[in-house]
Parts: C-alpha cells; sequence; structure tokens
C-alpha cells in the first residue's frame, strides 16, 4: 500500500503521531471512501491535526477543518500528506 | 404575479443537520429525531398549506453529497433532477457552517431555486460563532433564514421565504468557479447546450459532473448520446489535459476549489467570539478517551444503566406487578367459573394468554428506564465515542463500531430485548457488519431468558450462583463474536463493506423532549410485539399443549376420582350444623372455588395489615360463604373449613395430574418425545424438549411449561426449585444436564417477535430462516459436546462449565488476534 512516488516514500496520515500537525496533499483511495472523506473535510491543502488513538489503538482520531472525525487505519493510509518541512 | 397555489418543496440536508426537525416544524408531523447518523432513510412527505398555498415538503434523505456513491445520494439526487421541486430547502447545521456548505455548493450547481435554512443556531451560539446572515445571503445570492428546528424557531420566517423564493423571477445564486478549469467547463457547456438534454438536465450541472467523472453524469450521456458521443469524448479530454499539465487529479482540484470557496465565505461570515467554549468537547475526551481511562469510564457507563434499567427497574415492578396482576384477577372474574376438574376452554385459553402477555408487559418499567439511558447516551454524544473506542474490538470480529448499541439493546449484561435491538442496526453503514450484528444480536441475554437460567441455577448450582451467572452473561458475547466472524467470513463474505469514518460530535446536554419521546417509542414497539405476535403464538402453543387431550377411559378415571372426593367430603360435613346448604354439587364447587381464590390471594400478600383487608374484603363480598374460610370459634363452620381444604388438596393434584397426562400426550409433548433419541446427546429429556419449543413463542413460557412438568409434591407447598431437584435426583438429571440445557438456551433462535424483525431489517425471508435454524444446530452440537464430552470425561457440571468456558475464550483470544494481524499484513502489502 505505501506508494513509491517520485523516488521516495511517501508520509501517510496513517504515521502521523498524536499532536503532530500535517497537510494532505492527495488521496490514494477511489470511489466512494474518497468521497466519504473529502465530504468530511479532508480535502487537498487542507490542515489536518492528529488528536489521538484509540485506547485499542485503531482507528485514530482527527480534527480537520474544525470537526473531529474518527477513521480506521486502513482508511487513514489512504491519506498521503505533504512532507515535512 | 400570477402565484402558484400548489408547491412542491424538497428538503435537502446533511446527516444531523437537524433536517427531520424541521422537517416536523414545516409540516407539524412527529418523526423519529436521532443524533446518530443515518436516522433518515426513506422518503417521507408531509403536506400544510400557508397563505392559501398547499405546500407538500419530501423530507429527502440526510447525505454528506450529492454523488452517486451510495443509494441515499442517489435517491437525493435523482428526485432533485427528476421531479423538479418548485424550492429547495437546504438545512444547514450553523455549528459547523464549512463543511454543510460543501453540499449547498453542489445544491445550488443544480440550477433550482434555493432556500437555506440555517438550523441549530442556537447550538452555534452557545459554541460561540456568530454568523452574519446579511453577508452569508449575499455571498450566496439566496434567502437564509436562521432557525432552531428543536424548538420551533424561524418557522414563519422559512414559510415565507419558501413562498417568496418559489415565485422569485430572477435571482442570482452564487455560481461556483472552478478557477483554472472554468473555460474547459464553459466549452463543454456549449456543447451540450444545443442537445436533447438541456431539456431534461442543467447544464451546468450536467458539465461540472462530466469534467469531474462522475459515473452516473456519464451514464447519462451514454445512454442519451451513445458511448462514442463527441461531448464525452471532450469531457474526458479535458481531465487528461488538465492531471498532465497540473500533476493531479481534476475531482482533487475541483473539490479543493469548492474548499478554497467555503473558507472564504466562512472567514467573512463567521466569528468564533469563545474559542475555549468550544473546546469544553476537547477536553472531556482528552478524560473520556484517555488510553486509560476509558475503559474505567466505559466500564462505569455501562455498570450505571445496567445498576439503574435492570436492578431498579426490577424494584420498580414490584409496585407495576400488581396492577397486572389485577388485570388478570379482573379478566379471570368475568370469564366463566373455574369447573370442579377441567376449565371451560375459554377460561383457560384467555388466561394463558393473560399470563403469557403479562409476563412481558411486567418489564415495562425497565425497558423505559433502559432506552431512556440509551436515549441519553446518544443524545449527548458518548455512543459515538463507545463506537470509537470498541471499534477495534469489533471489527476483529467482522463487526462494526456502532454494533455497541445494539448489543447494549440486545442485553450484553443480562437485560435487553432482541427486538428493539436488531432495530437499531439500522445506523450501521456496512452491510456485512451490519447484518452479521442482526444475526448476533440474539444471542445476547434478553430479560427472558433470566428467570429460566434463575431456576436452574437455583436448583443446580447452588454454591455457585454467582460464577455460572458470570459465566452465562459473558459466554455469549465470545459466542456472539466468534459466531459474527465464522459469518463474515463464510455467508456474508460478498456482502458490500464501508470505510469506518464517523463524525464525533460535540458534547451536547440531551433534551427531556427528545429522550422521553425516544424511550416511549422503543418501549411502545415492544408492547407493540406484546399485543400481537407473543398473544397470537401463545395461543398455538396452547392449542399445542392442550390437543389432543387425555381420552375418554382416563376422564372417567378421574371424574370416579374427583366424585369419591366429593362424597368425603359430604360424608365430612354431616356433623356439621351447615351441612344443609352443600347438598348438591354446584354449591360444594362454589366453596371449593372460593376457598382456593382466596389462599392464592393470601399467598400473595405480606403482613397482618394487608390480610386483615382482604379478609375484609372477601367477608364483604361473600357474606354468606365467609365463615367456612375463616370460622373462628363456629364448630360447625370449622368442620366444613377442615373438609374443604382437603377436597381442594385432592382436586389440586388431580388436575395437576391431568394437566401433565394431557402435555404429555398432547401434539407438543408428542414432539418433545420423538426428538428424545437425538436430544439424549445433549442430556435433553422430552419435558426440556417441550419447554424450548414453547419458548419460541416467548422465552418467558419455558419458566411457565417446566412449572407444569415439574409438579409433584407442588400440594405440600414446595417451590419449584425443589419439585425439580426432587424429580431430577430421581430420574437422573445432573449439573452437568443442566449446564447443557442453559448453554443451549443460550445459543437458542431468537422468539419469533425477534425472527420478525430479522425479516423487516434484513427484508429477505432467507435471513429469517437462517436466523432460527443456524444457532438451533450450533446450540444442540454445543451442548451436544458439552454433555455427552463432559459425561465421557467424566467431569461435574462446574468442572466442564470451567473447561468450556477457557476453551471458548481462548478460540476468541486467538480468532480475534490472527483476524488483525492478517488485516495489517494486507494493508502493508
Amino acid at each position: 500500500m505505501r506508494k513509491q512516488k517520485r523516488g521516495k516514500q511517501c508520509r501517510m496520515l496513517g504515521d502521523c503521531k498524536p499532536g503532530q500537525r500535517a497537510t494532505i496533499r492527495c488521496h490514494h483511495g477511489k470511489g466512494a471512501i474518497r468521497q466519504r472523506l473529502l465530504d468530511l473535510g479532508f480535502v487537498p491543502g487542507a490542515a489536518i491535526d492528529m488528536v489521538r488513538n484509540a485506547p485499542l489503538g485503531d482507528p485514530i482520531q482527527c480534527k480537520v477543518s474544525g470537526y473531529n472525525v474518527t477513521l480506521r487505519r486502513s482508511e487513514a493510509d489512504f491519506i498521503e500528506l505533504e512532507d515535512e518541512k | 404575479m400570477p402565484n402558484k397555489e400548489k408547491l412542491l418543496v424538497g428538503l435537502a440536508g446533511q446527516q444531523n443537520a437537524g433536517k427531520s426537525t424541521t422537517f416536523n416544524m414545516l409540516t407539524g408531523a412527529n418523526q423519529h429525531i436521532a443524533n446518530y447518523p443515518g436516522v433518515t432513510v426513506d422518503k417521507k412527505s408531509g403536506t400544510y398549506t400557508y397563505q392559501g398555498v398547499k405546500v407538500e415538503t419530501v423530507d429527502l434523505p440526510g447525505t454528506y453529497s450529492l454523488t452517486s456513491f451510495s443509494l441515499e445520494e442517489r435517491v437525493t439526487r435523482d428526485f432533485l433532477i427528476t421531479e423538479k421541486p418548485d424550492v429547495i430547502v437546504n438545512v444547514l447545521d450553523a455549528s459547523s457552517l464549512k463543511r454543510s456548505l460543501y453540499f449547498t455548493f453542489q445544491v445550488l450547481e443544480i440550477g433550482l431555486p434555493v432556500a437555506v435554512a440555517l438550523n441549530m443556531m442556537d447550538v452555534a451560539t452557545r459554541n460561540g460563532v456568530q454568523i452574519d446572515i446579511g453577508r452569508l445571503q449575499h455571498r450566496l445570492g439566496v434567502d437564509v433564514i436562521p432557525t432552531v428546528g428543536r424548538k420551533g424557531k424561524g418557522k414563519k420566517e422559512l414559510r415565507d421565504a419558501i413562498l417568496s423564493t418559489a415565485n422569485r423571477k430572477e435571482g442570482k445564486p452564487l455560481r461556483i468557479s472552478y478557477e483554472d478549469l472554468e473555460p474547459a467547463i464553459q466549452k463543454l457547456e456549449e456543447k451540450l447546450q444545443p442537445t436533447k438534454l438541456a431539456a431534461v438536465y442543467p447544464i451546468r450541472w450536467l458539465s461540472v459532473k462530466l469534467v469531474e467523472g462522475d459515473s452516473e453524469a456519464e451514464r447519462i450521456i451514454i445512454e442519451e448520446l451513445g458511448a462514442s458521443s463527441p461531448e464525452l469524448e471532450m469531457a474526458r479530454t479535458i481531465r487528461r489535459e488538465f492531471e498532465e499539465d497540473h500533476y493531479m487529479p481534476v475531482a482533487d482540484y475541483m473539490v479543493s476549489c469548492r474548499d478554497r470557496l467555503a473558507s472564504s465565505i466562512v472567514d467573512v461570515c463567521v466569528k468564533e467570539t469563545k474559542k475555549d467554549k468550544t473546546n469544553i468537547s476537547e477536553k472531556i475526551d482528552a478524560l473520556v478517551l484517555n488510553r486509560f481511562a476509558a475503559p474505567i469510564f466505559l466500564v462505569a457507563t455501562v455498570f450505571i444503566i445496567y445498576q439503574l434499567s435492570i436492578v431498579q427497574g426490577y424494584e420498580l415492578t414490584q409496585y407495576w406487578w400488581p396492577f397486572l396482576a389485577k388485570f388478570r384477577g379482573f379478566v379471570a372474574g368475568i370469564l366463566p367459573d373455574a369447573g370442579m376438574l377441567t376449565d371451560p376452554y375459554s377460561r383457560s385459553m384467555i388466561l394463558w394468554m393473560v399470563d403469557s402477555a403479562n409476563a412481558l408487559l411486567n418489564y415495562i418499567p425497565i425497558f423505559l428506564i433502559l432506552f431512556a439511558l440509551i436515549a441519553i447516551l446518544e443524545d449527548s454524544g458518548y455512543m459515538a465515542r463507545i463506537a470509537f473506542i470498541l471499534d477495534k474490538m469489533f471489527y476483529a470480529f467482522g463487526l462494526h463500531g456502532q454494533s455497541t448499541l445494539p448489543f447494549i439493546l440486545g442485553g450484553v449484561f443480562a437485560g435487553g430485548c432482541a427486538v428493539p435491538g436488531v432495530m437499531a442496526t439500522k445506523g450501521i453503514p456496512d452491510e456485512r457488519s451490519r447484518l452479521a450484528t442482526i444475526l448476533t444480536v440474539p444471542y445476547m441475554n434478553c430479560l427472558a431468558k433470566i428467570p429460566f437460567y434463575t431456576l436452574l441455577v437455583n436448583v443446580f448450582f447452588v454454591e455457585y450462583k454467582s460464577w455460572v451467572m458470570l459465566f452465562l452473561s459473558t459466554i455469549t458475547i465470545f459466542v456472539a463474536l466468534l459466531v459474527a466472524r465464522l459469518l463474515t467470513v463464510t455467508v456474508l463474505k460478498t456482502k458490500e463493506t464501508a470505510p469506518f469514518v464517523m463524525e464525533l460530535p460535540n458534547y451536547h446536554p440531551p433534551t427531556f423532549f427528545g429522550v422521553a419521546q425516544r424511550a416511549i417509542e422503543r418501549t411502545w414497539q415492544y408492547i407493540k410485539k406484546v399485543g400481537t405476535i407473543v398473544v397470537a403464538v401463545s395461543i398455538c402453543v396452547f392449542t399445542l399443549l392442550q390437543f389432543p387431550g387425555i381420552g375418554n377411559e382416563r376422564e372417567q378415571y378421574y371424574d370416579t376420582e374427583i366424585n369419591k372426593a366429593v362424597t368425603g367430603f359430604q360424608k365430612n360435613i354431616e356433623k356439621s350444623s351447615y351441612a344443609m346448604q352443600f347438598q348438591d354439587d354446584a354449591a360444594i364447587l362454589d366453596l371449593v372455588n372460593l376457598y382456593t381464590t382466596y389462599r392464592a390471594a393470601k399467598l400473595n400478600i405480606k403482613g397482618a395489615k394487608a390480610s386483615q383487608a382482604l379478609a375484609q374484603r372477601y367477608q364483604k363480598n361473600h357474606p354468606d360463604l365467609f365463615i367456612f374460610l375463616k370460622p373462628k370459634k363456629d364448630t360447625g363452620a370449622k368442620i366444613i373449613n377442615k373438609a374443604v381444604r382437603k377436597l381442594a388438596s385432592k382436586r389440586k393434584s388431580l388436575r395437576r395430574n391431568i394437566k401433565e397426562e394431557q402435555i404429555e400426550g398432547s401434539f407438543l409433548g408428542s414432539v418433545g418425545r420423538s426428538l428424545e433419541p437425538v436430544t439424549q446427546w445433549a442430556g435433553f429429556d422430552w419435558k426440556i424438549n417441550v419447554a424450548i419449543l414453547s419458548s419460541f413463542a416467548a422465552r418467558e413460557s419455558s419458566v411457565a411449561t417446566i412449572g407444569v412438568l415439574y409438579q409433584q409434591g407442588a400440594d405440600e407447598n414446595k417451590s419449584l426449585e425443589e419439585r425439580m431437584a426432587a424429580e431430577s435426583t430421581d430420574g437422573g438429571f445432573t449439573p452437568l444436564h443442566a449446564l447443557a440445557v442453559m448453554v443451549f438456551f443460550a445459543l437458542y433462535p431468537p422468539c419469533l417477535a425477534t425472527t420478525i424483525m430479522i425479516k423487516v431489517q434484513t427484508g429477505s425471508y432467507k435471513w429469517m430462516a437462517f436466523s432460527v435454524f443456524f444457532p438451533t444446530m450450533l446450540g444442540f452440537i454445543v451442548a451436544s459436546i458439552i454433555f455427552s464430552g463432559g459425561k465421557a470425561l467424566d467431569l461435574s457440571g462446574i468442572q466442564m462449565m470451567g473447561v468450556f468456558y477457557i476453551f471458548v475464550v481462548a478460540l476468541t483470544v486467538v480468532t480475534g488476534f490472527s483476524s488483525s494481524r492478517g488485516r495489517k499484513l494486507s494493508v502493508v502489502n
């Protein structure tokens, strides 16, 4: 699933640690799941805060454009982030 | 200007924006409202008349978007495009304006007249979100009406806006600009304008959707213009060229255009005054969702629910039961009197019906409390957190975080009902998990299973009472998880799944009316079940237990026996001064009946005061006969009293014998007997078989049936527990037998009412049949393994229970662990 792009590993939302902030670059998912994420504000260019992991480690809670959204790691791994500066 | 007399209005909006409350506010219809996503699925409509105009309002499914990925989205879109309502009322959640605007943009793009209802203004204000309505109206180019649907605020203004929007000739609604793509989209529009599509579809919308690559839009073009139409080719070229230039998917670009536009609107129209107030939810979450504290809060919540509803609710049933008992007494009073040996069918059947219904209605206080607490959990926003905490565990077994609510309703901790549990699966977006949840909720311990457990535990596991109860209330969860896993990798494998993406709404205090309404509604569903299905089935079971009857020969035998007893009675009272009163049979029967009801009434009351009141009541109602119930110093009456006591006792034991013979020879009895060769492997004799068969109507009947079947010694006023124990030791019924029966009962198929709800929720008789046969097979196989295995290994009931428990827990842990590891690997690859 980790996609190679421009010759290096890219950073996915699932790799983020609680408290980190990042920017969404693009979606690797297709169809319904992509649309669902877009509807909830996971829009390319949007800033995203990784809030916490669930007590069992999965799913994760993020804050995007002011809303708290929870998604499974398997879904978070569809969201590619901008590289850290 | 010529105003329309009839309007069609479509109410569209995202989930949780308060569309249903707005709908209620406009039309005055009563409807279900919840905080959990996915409540409105059906098309609901209502009509109101305002200023002489009849307005038909359609409540469309709540969707986040107007794409074509889900059924709800397609339903909404088709309605807006084909029915072309005069006005679309877009309901927005003012407290999350930005995300709501994505939807508004898609509605505006369709090009129909739009009015915006900016709902939940109170929540927004409370969260410190100030919205400049004038500016928003100006930016969107449509009427924006602030409303609070729950409190009916803004009703008149919204109705006004609907009328004026419908009659407005020209408006200038906001046009969403797609920046770099704009020239290309406009070219496509020009190309589509002359085609026949322009008469049916909004061209701007169609062009935008084509460029975006929407499957539904492509389907329209292919159907109307053909697969090789130049328009379709043009859209594809636009997309390809853009992606080559910009290194990003067109759809992503278009989404970010909308996002930028929404941000710019929010920037000028919204002022957040109390940033810290919005953070209250986050502060609560920091505590409640903390890795270490979360399990504590979760367990505490479930414990409080259990304590308040099951424990306290049970206390309340003590006050509630007398009403039901009075009702039974009332019915019994109207019906024909009991005969000496057998009662008229009209009496026995109706009383049987009343008893079956009463057994279930007794739980009403418990359900009211339970459902009110669950409504509080839902409305406050904590239910979504429970789904968040438990999703991983559920997911490992093919279920979903949102399976939590159905399982709690079904009775995770001893006490619930599968009917509302199965109903609550409606909100689960993932079809595979939803079916798995529906098929496993009945394994939970519903309230009706408890009396049967209690009975067997009190007879066979007195020393280990609490251990066995713990075993029973947890084993069902493990088995449900294992079954869910088994089903999702086999029969449900091909079902559609959906991603788990869910909003965690901000906490807000539930309203009294919201909670009360939901609690009453769900309890009412339960009462309806009792009133219809259970009563109907109880008649069937009654018939199956009564017929074909005991036969003439035996009837004559019993007649002689009772005649002997009556003669004995007459002989005994010869010396009494009242002997003349009891010459004919009718007088004797009256006395015996009165004596029996008085004794029964006395058993049901406690304390000297109540007993005195009872005596006074009987004295008043039966002035001639009361003296024989309480003879005091009247020697003549004393003789009668003694004789009638003897006669009543003889009659009781004869009646019981008749009943037992009747059941043994009945249709259900013969089925129970014919199953014995098979069920012996699980240790069930025919009596248990009959109890199990009759419990399909409603689980409560099992205890009643067992009560009739184990009746020797009832005359000495022994409790059912003692009778069962005595008879069982004679018949070789051991704790191991009891264990097998209890486990079977735990896994036994849902009651009839639940299977009907399963039919409703799955929409197929196939699943309904499956929900009956699979648990029967599973329960029987497991019970056989326990019984035959325990016998072969020479283990006692409690030892076998331990072995079985360890096995199931280990299997659950291994299954859960292996499936989550397997998934991780598949994600990495």
